[in-house]
């Protein structure tokens, strides 16, 4: 197999994945796109790791662990972000990010602060 | 346009000089699989970054996850697309559709699912692929993988050489797996142990002006005795009630 098809994939996927990221506005869509993006880079680190053990005969393996261990980090990686999206939730009962603008400056930063002040007063 | 026709006349050459004996024109026929699996794949992707229903998105998802396990197995990496099944389309979409359910989000489309820069996205989207793909085409046009032969990934070969060159950053990932699981027990308990306090302090506040203030000073008493007198008789019996 040609090398370039799952290289091709995987900057596709990647992509598409970036597009999510950029465009999504529910937390836990951009999650998802961030999965896409990681799965991406699996596809990469597989397809090279075979090609390595075969033409030069790499025994290491080193993309198959390194796929392992993005899969295992990429796991912990939902379990932490889902448990921040749901206590955003819980505390402001939305999980918009780009109702999330408590860091932000500019014209409209006054409006959160005093939102805010209202929260926790 | 003169960088065009370079990389053109580049691409001409080194295609004359280095296709040898595999061709694009004619596709082996894992080569094909792989391209049927990889347009679904990549449909279902599309499909889960742009549909409007969010609970379709991360079951597009799982066509996309599962599509990438076949692709692993094609390229005879068997132990990593057992992993992806189990992992991804068993627990992470699971995970992220119980996200979905806990955050209540809409069953039907929901029309406020893109922010407003998704223009903006998907020129960056697409200018991204455009370069990665060139880059990667031109880079391994004339690279061939051998997939004959003993699997390159099977179990064996893949848990040998990770716990013979790989034992140390397998452990550490177990402390992060350890990690990760505390971690996000302590973030969902601290947001409940949060809301516990927001929520009593809200409920407090209509049965502490009768109780609690009248025992603070005069300066707090002087706006509280309204209240105290406009919500008849309640405060006293709630007093002797604590």
């Amino acid at each position: 197999m040609h090398l370039a098809y799952p290289a091709v994939l995987a900057a596709l996927l990647f992509c598409t994945g970036l597009y999510g990221v950029l465009a999504r506005r529910n937390a836990i869509l951009v999650l998802m796109s961030v999965e896409l993006m990681l799965n991406a880079v699996n596809l990469n680190l597989v397809a090279f790791d075979i090609w390595l053990s075969k033409t030069a005969r790499d025994t290491l393996h080193s993309g198959q662990a390194l796929t392992l261990f993005t899969i295992a980090i990429a796991a912990a990686e939902i379990g932490i972000g889902l448990a921040i999206v749901l206590a955003v939730y819980r505390n402001r009962g939305t999980s918009d990010i780009d109702k999330l603008r408590d860091t932000a400056e500019g014209p409209d930063s006054g409006a959160p602060a005093a939102e805010k002040a209202e929260a926790t007063a | 346009m003169s960088l065009a026709a370079a990389t053109a006349a580049v691409a001409r050459t080194t295609t004359t000089t280095a296709a040898g004996s595999h061709g694009f024109l004619s596709p082996t026929g894992v080569e094909i699989a792989f391209l049927l699996v990889g347009l679904v794949t990549f449909g279902a992707a599309i499909v889960t970054v742009t549909t409007k229903q969010l609970v379709h998105a991360a079951l597009w998802l799982v066509v996309a996850l599962g599509g990438l396990a076949v692709e692993y197995l094609l390229l005879t990496a068997e132990f990593i697309a057992w992993v992806q099944v189990l992992i991804y389309v068993g627990s992470v979409v699971v995970l992220l559709l119980f996200g979905l359910m806990l955050t209540k989000a809409p069953i039907g489309r929901s029309p406020d699912a893109d922010s407003g820069n998704r223009w903006a996205a998907l020129t960056v989207a697409v200018a991204a692929a455009g370069a990665l793909v060139w880059v990667v085409v031109d880079a391994f046009r004339t690279t061939w993988v051998d997939l004959d032969g003993a699997a390159a990934g099977s179990t064996a070969v893949t848990g040998a050489s990770l716990f013979q060159n790989w034992v140390l950053p397998f452990e550490a990932l177990s402390v992060l797996l350890l990690a990760a699981l505390v971690g996000a027990i302590v973030l969902s308990r601290k947001a409940k142990a949060d809301a516990d306090t927001a929520a009593r302090p809200a409920a407090g506040s209509g049965a502490l002006p009768g109780s609690g203030t009248p025992s603070t000073g005069p300066s707090a008493g002087r706006a509280i005795p309204s209240r105290t007198a406009a919500s008849d008789g309640q405060p006293p019996a709630k007093e002797g009630t604590r």
